[in-house]
């Protein structure tokens, strides 16, 4: 990495120009779940449509970003940190898609669940905010790292999805419990399952996203490796 | 069929493990007079394999290769130190004993421009045979035409071999001096830009044939072009006025150099 620019201005301006559509995509994302959480709260039917709208935005930006990453490699044949970065935003935009997606899931689910009047229902699982302020902070340290190319954040990032995996199933615990008490809560608790499954996925897509930075950063490939063996791997000098 | 673990599928592509060395530079320092070109360089040719030099201009790439050929020794006040062994015997080429006419009998070189002699295709890739001493006109045509099938031109040229080496095209021409180049069996080829002056499509004909000689021959290849050294090479050194900064197996190199200098030299950066 280090602070030398290219001697080709227009390669640079174009790999800057790529990061930051990264970043904006990223901040989109981002926003686009805290809306979809509250939205799933409040059951809010302009936040809804808002949310659901707004995806194609989040679709727009991959396409993009996918093919500027083509013209670079075809224009400038990237090597060393370039290839690695281009490499890595070119998966970075497949989860930063999904992720977009999940919230899209997460704002249909808040739309069925309060049509059918079950948000008092869904207000007593604070789990799933939980959870989803876990999966944002997670995504924003993931950002973070890609917008300083520092690898340091990433191993908290992974570790943390096991929290949101934890959260994911204290939700699903409760929820069996008062479907065998009453029934009639099983429609909306399956619904409430949806969602909680869908925050769970943002949380991996998260921690892909610390993946791929520390790809770029390391040239290491931690994907599928122990939590411990990351952490390792960015104590690394 | 055995489980198939990531850590081995890595390993496959990555290619095989490394060969003997063939050639090995000892703290090599190469001097134009007073100026020194060549800084204690040490760096080991695998045999069966294509090794890249890059660098940028003035680096000293040229300058090394050169020493493998004794090609320095045209000129008064050039002066080797240290040591290139040629294996296997343990052979060291620069060793004032060592006679650079020997040397040149297990080595070939081919250059940036081609540079046929005005003879005949035949008598071009016959020539360096004639010279030690083939007088079998059998034996002459026989091993013409395995250089020109080993340089990928035979089909090419079959029907015309008496014709003018200069009626051929510069991509045929250069391949013509690689046939001459393979004709008299060498252990090491040496490549100095072998496809700078050619189009895209003889380039492609030299990079496929390089990979095709590797199986015969170690190559040695200076090139200016980082992806032709990306795309041909199994293992890439990186020289810097007159150093050696990196060396290490080509897709690492490219991918994850481990030098800061490396780095910016081949992602363009630098200045």
């Amino acid at each position: 990495m280090g602070a030398t620019e290219h001697l080709s201005k227009q390669f640079e301006a174009d790999l800057d120009a790529t990061r930051t559509r990264v970043l904006e995509m990223g901040g989109l994302v981002e926003a686009q779940i805290l809306a979809a959480i509250d939205a799933y709260a409040s059951g809010d039917a302009a936040l809804i449509e808002r949310v659901i709208e707004n995806d194609r935005r989040v679709n727009a930006h991959e396409v993009a970003i996918d093919g500027a990453c083509s013209h670079i490699v075809v224009k400038r044949q990237p090597a060393a940190s370039d290839l690695r970065l281009i490499m890595a935003v070119s998966k970075i935009v497949t989860d930063l898609e999904r992720i977009g997606d999940e919230a899209e899931k997460i704002a249909r689910m808040a739309k069925r669940i309060h049509e059918e009047g079950g948000g008092p229902f869904a207000q007593r699982f604070p789990a799933i905010r939980h959870a989803a302020q876990i999966a944002v902070r997670m995504l924003r340290q993931a950002l973070d790292a890609f917008a300083r190319l520092d690898a340091g954040p990433c191993a908290d990032v992974v570790k943390e999805d096991a929290a949101i995996d934890d959260e994911f199933r204290s939700v699903l615990r409760s929820l069996i419990t008062y479907m065998m008490g009453d029934p009639r809560t099983i429609s909306t608790a399956l619904e409430i399952v949806w969602v909680a499954k869908a925050i769970e996925r943002i949380g991996d897509h998260a921690k892909n996203l610390a993946e791929q930075v520390i790809y770029i950063v390391r040239g290491t490939d931690v994907r599928h490796s122990p939590p411990a063996e990351v952490d390792r791997e960015v104590a690394k000098e | 069929m055995p489980a198939l673990s990531l850590a081995t599928a890595v390993e496959t592509r990555a290619g095989a493990a490394p060969s003997a060395p063939k050639a090995e530079a000892r703290g090599l320092s190469f001097y134009y007079g007073e100026f020194r070109a060549l800084k204690d360089l040490s760096l080991v040719v695998h045999e069966h394999r294509v090794t890249a030099l890059i660098g940028p201009s003035g680096c000293g790439k040229s300058t090394f290769l050169r020493c493998f050929n004794r090609m320095h020794d045209l000129y008064p006040g050039n002066r080797y130190e240290g040591e290139i062994r040629l294996y296997p015997d343990d052979a060291n080429l620069l060793a004032p004993q060592v006679d650079p006419i020997e040397v040149r009998m297990r080595l070939s070189m081919v250059f940036q421009k081609p540079n046929p002699f005005p003879k005949s295709i035949f008598e071009n890739v016959a020539y360096g045979l004639r010279v030690r001493g083939e007088r079998s006109r059998r034996a002459l045509e026989d091993k013409v035409e395995a250089a020109l099938r080993g340089a990928a031109l035979w089909n090419e040229v079959k029907d015309r071999l008496a014709q003018p080496a200069f009626n051929l095209s510069g991509g045929q021409q250069q391949r013509l001096c690689i046939a001459r180049a393979l004709a008299t069996d060498p252990e090491l080829l040496l490549f100095d830009e072998p496809t700078s002056a050619l189009d895209p499509i003889a380039t492609t004909s030299i990079e496929e044939l390089i990979a095709e000689l590797k199986k015969r021959v170690t190559v040695l290849i200076v090139t200016h072009n980082m992806q032709q050294a990306a795309r041909v090479s199994d293992y890439t050194a990186y020289m810097y006025l007159g150093e050696l900064i990196e060396f290490g197996r080509t897709d690492e190199l490219f991918i994850k150099p481990r030098h800061k200098q490396t780095e910016d030299y081949i992602t363009g950066r630098f200045g």
